[in-house]
């Protein structure tokens, strides 16, 4: 029978799955992306989940939702969906504005009985027509066909209904070619000790495939196109957890140990997570009472020698800005990771935004300077991270990384870089010929500004640090005003200095064109798919991405003068706009702003940098 | 412990000493001084931290690695410090203040986790740097710039919070008793884990004589008692007064009064594990029983940077690696040829 299957060639495809907060929808998402990046896709990932941990089953609150991206070129988790799995009415509902136009909805048809669409609120009986589905709907009696595959398993109904997801896993293996070895090796390893459990959640995902096999008539298949993709050994990772790798490769690179100092935060905590999961690697990672022991036991822990790190959102932010004071005024290297969310306040925890740009260079009292720089994408918060690190030591800073929670809890196929991509990061250490030439806390290297460091333990080397203003060379406490003005520039010019330490800015896209997307941080992917886009449409369109904020790089302003129309894009009203526009009073800054807790959708940017482009 | 010995000249820095004349202060640096040098660490492998007020100026005047923090984080910075680098010794310092009002979460939480950090607490019962505010350990009532009708609250007793975060060394001296102080932080350094010792300090300017009811050398003998391991609860001028078990509480009695002899008198004993009777001696207050001075609580407990230490050398024994590579190679990945 599979002979009279359609199957049809495409370059990418996105999945969405959806279904209650505790339907597995996530699980069976990353198994999904695994699977296909093992067949040499490119994968984007991201989940979409309620604020609630279990909101009532059924109900619109609850929803929670998976998005797969995979294929060729793959940059984002992808604006729309091909294929819209949903559990359940709520789900459905709530996610039927991520499906694309001539997509497929397969749903659960067992859980569409007026019960099920009262608890979701639905007010008539045609739930499609009044959620304005229109595309293809696929109604698969999963429940009932997961309560016989399994009668004989000996398991209860619990049990049994939790292995639903699996069978829209298998369904959706069969649709896409993916053979379920890999899927079944894969659960198998998340179930290593619940042998039963993976017996029957295997079996369940064959039924699924198998009941795909069975209704081959009504759909078509796919096979997706792989891309020609660096050699090397490969796995998954989301944004946090390249976060927190990066700043382990920064501590083999320096020899520095690596302290993080947390308190849970959302969307943050996995980076806690995962770092205390590395002692296997030495690493401490301890919890603190509050936000503001965070930093500061990173700060004790910095002036006793360690590369030392706070993980934080937002909120956090704020609360640490007075220990980010003081490792600006006591010159220790410092890691500060601002997984962004929507603000203010409490605000939109699990949404994304660009808004703490601001607070990141400027939240602080007085003149307090210190590097900021953004990753880009899931796979670059591993790069940054090591970036954040590298400053942070060879230049006695602090380093505040901007990442967000589009990218934090995004994840992409990565290639497990070898040691020797990375640098050896130097700590501008003191030396003992310094004690002969009389060496005092406060000297530093002239051209960079950089102090000398001496770590505690160190014989010859006791010194005294503190948060009032010291003398510019003895570090003993000083109020003259002339040292003081002299400090404010020393701290300001060794932050300007690193401009001279970092990678220039590039351009992307088509050099050549007039105007220039701007963009900042975790928006990459959308900017440059829009890009690609524009420019494979003929619309020509250049694209700067900028990783590093505070110093920019130093051809920032060159690249600026050369384009007509610049234009930032950014998920906040303006911030880098304004502070680009600061530095550049004579350039004529446009903008592309969004402020949902939601990242661009590529249609979007490529809309409306048409409309400007178009003038 | 090191095989050079060290006198106190060697941990004092060449910096100015700028609190107030007649500051208590200036007793309590001196016999640090002292005390460190009878520890015997290294002026190199000794820290000392302190926050912000002015005790936690303290710092400058040390020949140590020291670092004068932001308000009221010296103890959660001190934390990060000892766990980075748990071979040095270390010394936070903390006013009323900045330990108890600002400073306060962090201040339970170091002594909760037990971390090996030698805590002075300087406790003057005023604001003394922004000029004369009452603070957490003012008595209800106490007239101030920020209170000129008195305060409506009550007064945290520093002990009180310790035993309350389940504290495992607590020891009390005052600023003019130099040999008791020097005795008390010997020993806060001798214990492992959090060591508070709270000492009662007078500010000249803004405060003078808050202590006098108990500093007063005429009365002192009887309106305080010198705790030691091991030896009889005994005060008093005459030496002839003792404490004695009450029902659930405490009673001070005269020595061959009232059908009293020594052998009723109590015994101390500082390393009990249970806290129920340290807390009843560091709760009294001079009035109708005498305030305790010395070690009166000293219990080994689990360390919490040793612990730190141990689980790193346990799980990297088990399943460590090499490499990060190494450890993402460990799980899950695929290979593109």
């Amino acid at each position: 029978m599979l002979e009279k299957t359609n199957v049809k060639t495409l370059d990418k495809v996105v999945v969405r799955f959806s279904g209650d907060s505790g339907d597995g929808m996530q699980l069976a998402g990353n198994i999904f992306s695994n699977v296909s990046a093992g067949m040499g896709n490119q994968i984007s990932t991201f989940p979409d989940y309620p604020a609630e941990i279990r909101a009532p089953q059924g109900t619109l609150s609850g929803v929670s939702g998976f998005q797969v991206h995979i294929g060729r070129g793959v940059h984002t988790p992808g604006d729309k969906a091909d294929v819209l799995v949903s559990m359940n009415p709520a789900a459905l509902k709530q996610n039927v504005k991520f499906l694309k136009q001539g997509g497929v909805a397969i749903v659960d048809i067992d859980c569409f009985k007026k019960s099920d669409l009262d608890k979701a609120l639905y007010k008539t009986d045609d739930p499609y027509k009044e959620i304005g589905l229109t595309s293809e709907v696929v109604e698969v009696p999963i429940s009932s066909m997961v309560k016989n595959a399994l009668a004989d398993s000996g398991l209860d109904l619990k049990s049994i209904m939790r292995c639903k997801n699996m069978f829209a896993l298998g369904l959706i293996c069969w649709l896409f070619d993916r053979p379920l070895d890999n899927a079944k090796h894969l659960l198998q390893n998340k179930f290593a000790k619940k042998p039963a459990i993976f017996e029957a959640n295997a079996k369940v995902m064959q039924a699924g495939y198998d009941y795909g096999h069975n209704i081959h008539a009504s759909v078509s298949t796919y096979r997706i196109e792989s891309d020609n993709i660096k050699p090397g050994h490969y796995t998954d990772v989301n944004g946090n957890t390249a976060t927190a790798w990066g700043l382990i490769m920064a501590s083999e690179k320096s020899g520095l140990p690596l302290f993080l100092g947390s308190y849970p935060i959302t969307p943050a905590t996995d980076i806690l997570h995962e770092l205390a999961k590395r002692k296997d690697l030495g690493v401490k990672a301890i919890q603190m009472e509050d936000e503001i022991a965070g930093v500061c036991s990173a700060i004790g822990a910095s002036f006793a020698g360690n590369l030392a790190v706070t993980s934080t959102s937002g909120p956090g932010i704020a609360l640490k800005s007075e220990g980010i004071g003081l490792a600006v005024i006591a010159e220790l290297p410092l890691v500060v990771i601002d997984v962004q969310r929507g603000g203010p306040s409490t605000g939109l925890p699990t949404k994304t935004e660009q808004t703490d740009l601001m607070q990141a260079l400027y939240g602080r009292n007085g003149e307090s300077p210190v590097a900021v720089v953004a990753a880009a994408s899931p796979a670059d918060c591993f790069d940054m991270a090591f970036e954040a690190g590298r400053i942070a030591i060879e230049h006695m800073t602090p380093v505040i990384l901007l990442t967000d929670g589009f990218i934090g809890n995004g994840s992409t196929a990565w290639r497990i870089p070898e040691a020797d991509e990375y640098p050896t990061i130097k700590p501008n250490f003191v030396n003992k010929e310094m004690l002969e030439k009389g060496w005092k806390p406060y000297m530093r290297n002239e051209e960079t500004k950089v102090r000398y460091w001496a770590i505690p333990g160190t014989e010859g080397f006791a010194h005294r640090l503190g948060g009032l203003e010291k003398d510019n060379v003895t570090s003993a406490i000083s109020t003259d005003p002339i040292n003081h003005e002299k400090m404010v520039y020393i701290r300001k010019e060794k932050i300007e200095n690193i401009a001279k330490d970092i990678a220039p800015l590039s351009i992307l896209g088509d050099e050549s064109a007039e105007t220039l997307l701007i963009g900042w941080g975790g928006t990459f992917g959308h900017l440059y798919s829009a890009v690609e886009e524009l420019n494979a449409e003929g619309k020509k369109v250049a694209f700067a991405h900028f990783r590093h904020i505070n110093p920019l790089p130093a051809n920032t302003k060159d690249i600026l003068h050369k384009y007509k129309n610049i234009v930032v894009a950014e998920l906040n009203t303006g911030q880098f706009a304004d502070y680009l526009q600061a530095k550049n009073p004579n350039i004529l800054i446009q903008r592309i702003n969004k402020i949902q807790g939601q990242p661009f959708q590529v249609q979007e940017i490529k809309d409306k940098l048409t409309k400007i482009m178009e003038g | 412990m090191e095989d050079k010995k060290y006198s106190a000249a060697d941990y004092k820095s060449d910096q100015y000493v700028r609190w107030c004349p007649g500051c208590g202060d200036h007793a309590i640096l001196a016999v640090l001084h002292k005390a460190m040098a009878e520890v015997g660490v290294a002026p190199h492998n000794t820290a000392v931290i302190s926050g912000i007020g002015c005790s936690s100026r303290l710092p400058y005047y040390m020949n140590t690695y020291g670092f004068h923090t932001i308000h009221g984080r010296a103890a959660a910075i001190a934390t990060g410090f000892k766990v980075a680098n748990p071979n040095m010794t270390v010394w936070q310092i903390s006013g009323d203040g900045d330990g108890l009002a600002i400073g306060g979460n962090h201040f339970i939480h170091a002594v909760r986790r037990n971390i090996d950090l030698n805590m002075l607490l300087l406790n003057n019962k005023i604001y003394g740097l922004t000029k004369g505010q009452y603070s957490p350990t003012s008595d209800r009532g106490f007239v101030s710039k920020s209170s000129p009708y008195g305060t409506t609250e009550d007064p945290f007793i520093p002990a009180e919070l310790v035993f309350g975060a389940r504290g495992n060394f607590f020891a009390r001296s005052i600023d003019v008793d130099l040999a008791t102080s020097q005795e008390v932080m010997v020993a806060a350094a001798r214990h492992r884990g959090a060591s508070v010792v709270e000492l009662l300090q007078n500010c000249v300017i803004f405060n003078n004589g808050i202590h006098n009811y108990i500093t007063d050398k005429e009365f002192r003998a009887d309106r305080t008692i010198h705790l030691r391991h091991g030896e009889k609860m005994i005060f008093g001028k005459e030496n002839n007064k003792g404490l004695v078990q009450d029902g659930f509480g405490l009673k001070a009695i005269e020595i061959g009064k009232d059908g009293y002899t020594i052998d009723n008198v109590l015994v101390h004993d500082a390393h009990c594990k249970s806290n129920f009777l340290h807390q009843q001696l560091a709760m009294m207050d001079g009035y109708s029983l005498p305030l305790a001075v010395g070690v009166i609580r000293d219990v080994e407990a689990l360390v919490y940077n040793e612990e730190v230490e141990k689980q790193v050398a346990a799980v990297k024994a088990k399943k460590g690696f090499s490499s990060l590579r190494d450890m993402i190679l460990a799980g899950e990945t695929w290979e593109v040829k």
